[in-house]
C-alpha cells in the first residue's frame, strides 16, 4: 500500500481524531495531519478497523476544521532518524529539530517503540559510577546501566542535583566520557534553560542530545518524546559503543499526559484516574536502560519525577519505584533545614549497589558501613520522634548520642556543596567519623576487623 | 475465510467461523501468536501475545486447533523460557538482542539425544501417569518418562535402552477403541487445565529455605501456598531468590511475571556458580525460569504463570517436590484487568474484573501434595509475590491472596527503610501450619522447638507493648525488667531475624544452626533476667562484649561450626555468671 491522503475525519476530541473509510490501515502507523492553514501535525494509529481508524495526534486536535483537515497515512511505524550528528542537537518530541538547524542527514532510522531487550541478551550492571555525592555513592550507589530515578517534589532542587550528577559522574580508574541524552517533558522554560546553561558552562553541550517539550508545548507529544529520546540513546550505546546517561524530567507530566489521552479514549481507570496500563507503559520506557552482553556501551537512566502533594504512594512514584532499580528521595524537611542535596536516605535505595561496591570496586568495608549507617540513622529517627514527644532532656545518654549523630549526619554527610566532588574514599572516611561517635557495642553491622581498622577509637578500646 | 476486523492494542476482533474458545492462533502475515478469548457469532476475540504493530485489518488469522499448551519432557531444566514457553536463547539466536515477532521456536530441543532406559516391570496394561523409563537429565535429576495422563491401553512395543531424540517413538500403545497411539519422550499439556493426580494428600514436612524468619517463625509446608506482599523495595524479589537458591526442593521454577529484566539476569549469572546445599551440585541443574519481564507484552504475562505451574505439576507427577515462585502475581492480575478493560467488562474493585478472586484461588489450588497417578508422592509449593499499590494491603489482590494462602510473609517498609532484612514483619505475618512443622522440627532438630519459638515471639509482642509506653512517657518509666525485655527483643531482631542475603556465611542457615541461635539468644536473655532480679543494672549487663558478638554470631559461625558457636555461647553465659558473682560480692560488702 502506498501513502494515502484523506479528508474523511469524522470527529476530533482530546487529541484523538476519528477517520472514516480510509481502507486497511496498520496498527501503530505514522500519520501526518495537515490543517486548514497548512500546518502539519504528527500522529499515530492507536486503533484500527475497516470502518474507522483512531489517530492520536501529538500536537493535539484543538481548532481542527474537520472538513479542511487532510490526513496522510505513511504506511510505516513511527521512526527516528539516527546518525552520530545527533549529539549537540535539540529536537522536539517527534524528533524534529528545535534548534533552527536543518534536519539530520541520516542513512537510517529506528522504530521509536524499540523492541523488548531479550533478558538472555542482558549483562548484569555492576560498574560503580562515582557521582561525588556522599548520599548516593556511599549509601545508594549508582552503577552503569542502572535505572535510578530521583523522587522529588515542587520547589526541591532536583534539577541542581541532576546537573551535579551529570557534571561529576565518572568511573573509577577510567577516562569516562558519558554521552548525555536529555529528555524534558512539560518543564518550564526556566528549567530547560538551567540545564542548557549548565551543559554549556561545563563544556558538555557538544555531547548532549536534547529532546524538549516545554510546559506550553502540546502535552500529547510527551507520550512519544521519551521513546524518541531512548531510541537515540540506544543508537549511541549499542551502535556507537557510547556510555549514555539519560536524564528525563519530569515523568509526572508524562504520566499526566497519558491519563489525559486514556480518559479521552474511555479506558478503565485504576487509581487516581490513571489507566491500569500505566505500569506497563512506564516499564516500556524504563526497561530500555541497561547493558547488553556483546555491546560495549550502556544506558544509565536517571528519570526525575515530582511526587504530587509530596506523596510517595501516589501512582506515579509508586509504579516507578516498582519498575526502577531503586530511587533517590528528596525531602522537604531537609530542604527547609537548608540541607543540600536534601536526600532522605531511609526511603532511598539502590538495588544494584550490592554488586558494584566492596573490595574490588570501592573499598572492602563499604557494604557494611552503608548498612550500619542506615541502621543507626533509622534508630536516630525514632529517637528524634521520641524527643519531640517527651522532650530531649528526658532521653537517656545513649539516646542523646543518637540525636547528635542524626544532626551530624545531616550536616556533614548529607550536606555538601553543589561543586563539591567527594571521592568514594572521602565519603567512607567521613562515614567512619560519624560511626566513631558510637562505642564498639553499638556497631554490630560492621565487622570486628572493620572496627579495628577504621574506628577512631580503635587503639583505645578493644 | 478469516479476516481481521479490528485491532485495539493486543486485542483483535477477527472473523473466524468455526473457531473454538481458548484455541491458539497465528495472526497476520507476521504470524504473531495469540489465543481466542471469546466468541461472538462468527467473530472471535483474540488476544495477541506479541505487539500488533503494523498488523492491518483484512489480514488473515489461522486457528491452530489446540489450546495454549506446553511441551513437557527432558530438556526443560536450566533453561529460561518466555511467557509462552519459547526458549529465550533460541529467540536470541533468531533475532539478536531484541525479541523479534512471530518466531517459531519449539520449547524443547529436537536434535538432542537423550539416554533412555525402559522400566523392566512394565505392561502389558498401561495407564496414565505410569513410568515407561528414565532419562537422566542432569547429574541430580533423572526424569521419568510418564504415560500421558489421558492414555490407557495395551503396550505394543517399548523401545530398548538407547539414545533417542524427542521425535523418536519410544512406545506404541493400543487404546481401548483399537487405535494405536505413539508415545515420545515428551508430551504436551494445555496450561489452563490442571494435570490430574490420584488424590490429594496431607502436607507433612516444612519447606526449608535456610531463612530464619521463614523457617523458624513463619514456616510453609511442602505443597503449601505462600504469599509475600510488600511495597516496592521491601525485598519480595530478594526473598524469592533466596527461596529459589536454598530451598530443600527437588525442582525450582522461577516465574518472573512483569518484573525487571536484570533480575532474571541475576539468576542466570549467579545460579550456575552456586551449589545446592542439599546435593552439592550446581543450582542451575534443578532450576528453570519463565520470564515475561515488564517490558514484554502484557497479555503473555497472564499466560506465564500457567505455563510455569503446568511445568511444576509435570515434575510433581514424577514424584518430585517442586517449588514455584511467581514474581509478581499482581502483574498477572493487572494483565487480567488490562484484557478485561479492553473487552469492556464491568470492573468491580479498582478496575479489576469480578472474576479476579476466583482466578486467584483457582491458580493457588494447583499447589498441593498429592498421590500421583503412579501412586507416589509429589508436591507443588506455590509462593507468589504481591505488589500492592502504595503498599496498601487492603487492595484487592493482596486481600484476596491473604484469604487463600496458608503462610503470609508481610514485608514492611519501616523495616526495609531501617535495612532490617528480610523485612518480614512479625506482627503482620502468619503461618497456619506451625503445628505440622513443629512435628518435623521436634523429630529432627530439637524437642522444645515450639516452646522456644513461642518464647521469642512472645518477647517481640511484649516489646511492641512496651514501645507504646515508651512513646507516651519515655524510657525512664520502665522497670529494669521491662528495659531488659526491650534489649532481649532487640537481640532477637539483630541476632536471629536479620539475615543478610549477600553475606557469604549467613545467606543460608541450616535448621540446626537456626535452632542453636534461637536457643542461644533465649538463654542469654533468661540469664540476664536472673541478673536483673538480683538488682544488677541493665546498663551494666549491656557492657558485656558477648552481646555484640552474639549479634554477629550468625555470620561468624557457619553451619559446620556449631560446636564453636555453642562454645562461644557457653563463654558468654559464664561471663554473665561471673558478673553475678561479682555483683553478689560487691553488694554483700
Ligand atoms: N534478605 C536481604 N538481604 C539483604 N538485602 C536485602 C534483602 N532483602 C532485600 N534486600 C535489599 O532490598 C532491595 C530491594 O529488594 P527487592 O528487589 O527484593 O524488593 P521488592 O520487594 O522485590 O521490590 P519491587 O516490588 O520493586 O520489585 C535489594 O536490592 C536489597 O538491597
Ligand atoms: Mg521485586
Amino acid at each position: 500500500m502506498k501513502e494515502l491522503e484523506f479528508r474523511t475525519a469524522s470527529a476530533a476530541q482530546g487529541g484523538l481524531l476519528v477517520m472514516r473509510r480510509v481502507g486497511e490501515i496498520a496498527f501503530g502507523d505514522r500519520v501526518v495531519v495537515r490543517d486548514d492553514k497548512g500546518r502539519r501535525r504528527n500522529g499515530q494509529v492507536i486503533k484500527t478497523s475497516r470502518d474507522a481508524v483512531l489517530v492520536q495526534v501529538f500536537e493535539g486536535t484543538d481548532d481542527l476544521d474537520l472538513n479542511a483537515t487532510w490526513v496522510r497515512f505513511l504506511d510505516q511505524p513511527f521512526e527516528m532518524p539516527v546518525s552520530p550528528d545527533l549529539l549537540g542537537r535539540i529536537f522536539n518530541g517527534v524528533g524534529a529539530p528545535r534548534d533552527g538547524r536543518p534536519p539530520l542527514i541520516a542513512s537510517h532510522s529506528r522504530n521509536v517503540n524499540g523492541a523488548s531487550i531479550n533478558p538472555f541478551a542482558r549483562a548484569y550492571p555492576r560498574e560503580f559510577i562515582q557521582t561525588g555525592i556522599s548520599t548516593i555513592d556511599g549509601l545508594n550507589s549508582l552503577v552503569r546501566g542502572q535505572k535510578l530515578p530521583i523522587f522529588s517534589a515542587s520547589g526541591l532542587p532536583h534539577n541542581r542535583l541532576a546537573a551535579q550528577i551529570v557534571r561529576q559522574a565518572r568511573l573509577l580508574g577510567e577516562e569516562t566520557n558519558f554521552a548525555i541524552v536529555f529528555a524534558a517533558m512539560g518543564i518550564s522554560h526556566d528549567e530547560a534553560r538551567f540545564f542548557e546553561e549548565d551543559f554549556e558552562s561545563s563544556g558538555v553541550l557538544g555531547n548532549v542530545s536534547m529532546f524538549i517539550n516545554l510546559a506550553d508545548d502540546p502535552p500529547i507529544e510527551r507520550l512519544i518524546l521519551p521513546r524518541t529520546a531512548l531510541t537515540v540513546a540506544e543508537y549511541l550505546a549499542f551502535d556507537l559503543d557510547r556510555h549514555v546517561l539519560v536524564v528525563m524530567t519530569d515523568m509526572t507530566y508524562y504520566a499526566e499526559a497519558l491519563r489525559e489521552v486514556a480518559t479521552a479514549k474511555g479506558d478503565v481507570p485504576a487509581r487516581k484516574g490513571y489507566p491500569g496500563y500505566l505500569y506497563s507503559d512506564l516499564a516500556e520506557i524504563y526497561e530500555r536502560s541497561g547493558r547488553i552482553k556483546q555491546r560495549h556501551g550502556s544506558i544509565t537512566l536517571v528519570p526525575i519525577l515530582s511526587m504530587p502533594a509530596d506523596d510517595i504512594t501516589h501512582p506515579i512514584p509508586d509504579l516507578t519505584g516498582y519498575i526502577t532499580e531503586g530511587q533517590i528521595v528528596l525531602d522537604r524537611a531537609l530542604h527547609n533545614a537548608g540541607v543540600y542535596p536534601p536526600v532522605n536516605v531511609s526511603p532511598s535505595l539502590s538495588r544494584l549497589m550490592k554488586d558494584g561496591i566492596g573490595k574490588d570496586d570501592t573499598r572492602d568495608d563499604h557494604p557494611r558501613v552503608a548498612q550500619q549507617l542506615f541502621a543507626l540513622y533509622a534508630r536516630a529517627q525514632e529517637v528524634r520522634n521520641l524527643a519531640s514527644i517527651i522532650g530531649a532532656e528526658e532521653l537517656s545518654g545513649r539516646d542523646r548520642n543518637y540525636l547528635d549523630f542524626a544532626e551530624q549526619f545531616d550536616r556533614r554527610f548529607v550536606q555538601q556543596g553543589e561543586d563539591e566532588d567527594r571521592s568514594i574514599v572521602e565519603t567512607l572516611n567521613l562515614a567512619w567519623e560519624l560511626l566513631s561517635m558510637f562505642p564498639y557495642e553499638a556497631l554490630s553491622r560492621v565487622s570486628e576487623a572493620d572496627l579495628n581498622r577504621y574506628h577512631h577509637r580503635a587503639g583505645e578500646v578493644a | 475465510m478469516s479476516e481481521i476486523l479490528e485491532i485495539n492494542g493486543p486485542i483483535l476482533r477477527v472473523k473466524l467461523p468455526g473457531a473454538r474458545n481458548g484455541e491458539q492462533v497465528r495472526i497476520g502475515s507476521i504470524g504473531l501468536i495469540g489465543e481466542i478469548i471469546g466468541l461472538e457469532g462468527d467473530d472471535a476475540i483474540v488476544q495477541a501475545y506479541e505487539s500488533t504493530e503494523s498488523v492491518r485489518p483484512g489480514e488473515s488469522v489461522t486457528a491452530l486447533g489446540h489450546p495454549l499448551s506446553v511441551e513437557l519432557g527432558p530438556g526443560l531444566l536450566g533453561r529460561i523460557f518466555d511467557g509462552v514457553q519459547r526458549p529465550l536463547i533460541d529467540i536470541f539466536k533468531a533475532s539478536g538482542d531484541h525479541i523479534g515477532r512471530g518466531l517459531e521456536t519449539a520449547a524443547l530441543d529436537r536434535s538432542k539425544r537423550w539416554s533412555f532406559t525402559p522400566r523392566e516391570d512394565i505392561g502389558p496394561q498401561l495407564h496414565g501417569g505410569e513410568t515407561l523409563g528414565d532419562v537422566p537429565e542432569t547429574e541430580t535429576i533423572t526424569q521419568r518418562i510418564l504415560v500421558p495422563p489421558d492414555v490407557r491401553g495395551e503396550l505394543i512395543e517399548l523401545a530398548p535402552a538407547g539414545d533417542y531424540t524427542l521425535d523418536d517413538v519410544i512406545a506404541r500403545v493400543r487404546l481401548a477403541d483399537g487405535r494405536e497411539r505413539q508415545l515420545h519422550l515428551y508430551q504436551r499439556w494445555p496450561v489452563r487445565t490442571p494435570r490430574p493426580y490420584a488424590r490429594r494428600d496431607h502436607a507433612v514436612a516444612p519447606l526449608l529455605t535456610g531463612q530464619r524468619i521463614l523457617d523458624t517463625f513463619f514456616p510453609l509446608l511442602k505443597g503449601g501456598k505462600g504469599a509475600i506482599p510488600g511495597p516496592f523495595g521491601a525485598g519480595k524479589t530478594m526473598t524469592q531468590h533466596q527461596i529459589a537458591r536454598w530451598s530443600n526442593a527437588d525442582i525450582v521454577l522461577y516465574v518472573g511475571c512483569g518484573e525487571r529484566g536484570n533480575e532474571m539476569v541475576d539468576i542466570l549469572e549467579s545460579f550456575p556458580e552456586l551449589t545446592d546445599p542439599h546435593t552439592g551440585r550446581s543450582l542451575m541443574e534443578r532450576t528453570l525460569l519463565v520470564a515475561n519481564t515488564s517490558n514484554m507484552p502484557v497479555v503473555a504475562r497472564e499466560a506465564s504463570i500457567y505455563v510455569g505451574v503446568t511445568m511444576a505439576e509435570f515434575f510433581r507427577d514424577q514424584g518430585f517436590d517442586v517449588v514455584m515462585v511467581a514474581d509478581s502475581t499482581s502483574r498477572w492480575a493487572e494483565a487480567l484487568r488490562e484484557v478485561g478493560g479492553r473487552l469492556g467488562q464491568m470492573p468491580v474493585e479498582e478496575g479489576y474484573p469480578a472474576y479476579l478472586s476466583s482466578r486467584l484461588s483457582a491458580f493457588y489450588e494447583r499447589a498441593g501434595r498429592v498421590e500421583t497417578l503412579n501412586g507416589e508422592r509429589g508436591s507443588v509449593t506455590l509462593i507468589g509475590a504481591v505488589s500492592p499499590p502504595g503498599g496498601d494491603f487492603s487492595e484487592p489482590v493482596t486481600s484476596h491472596t491473604k484469604d487463600i494462602v496458608q503462610t503470609f510473609w508481610a514485608l514492611s517498609k519501616e523495616l526495609a527503610d531501617a535495612r532490617h532484612y528480610p523485612a518480614v514483619d512479625w506482627n503482620g505475618s502468619f503461618a497456619k501450619d506451625v503445628q505440622t512443622a513443629a512435628h518435623w522440627w521436634q523429630e529432627h532438630v530439637a524437642k522444645d522447638w515450639l516452646v522456644a519459638r513461642g518464647e521469642a515471639l512472645g518477647l517481640l509482642a511484649e516489646e511492641q507493648e512496651l514501645a507504646r509506653i515508651v512513646n507516651l512517657v519515655g524510657p525512664e518509666a520502665l522497670a529494669p525488667k521491662q528495659r531488659w525485655a526491650l534489649e532481649g527483643a532487640a537481640l532477637i531482631k539483630d541476632a536471629l531475624l536479620q539475615q543478610n542475603a549477600t553475606d557469604p556465611v549467613d545467606s543460608y542457615c541450616s535448621p540446626e544452626k537456626q535452632y542453636a541461635l534461637l536457643a542461644a539468644v533465649l538463654r542469654v536473655y533468661r540469664k540476664g533476667q536472673e541478673l536483673i532480679d538480683l538488682g544488677e543494672p541493665v546498663t551494666q549487663i549491656l557492657t558485656l562484649p558477648g552481646l555484640a558478638r552474639l549479634r554477629r554470631a550468625k555470620a561468624a559461625y557457619g553451619d559446620k561450626q556449631l560446636t564453636e558457636l555453642n562454645g562461644f555461647v557457653r563463654e558468654t553465659l559464664d561471663a554473665m555468671d561471673a558478673m553475678r558473682v561479682e555483683y553478689e560480692r560487691s553488694s554483700a560488702t
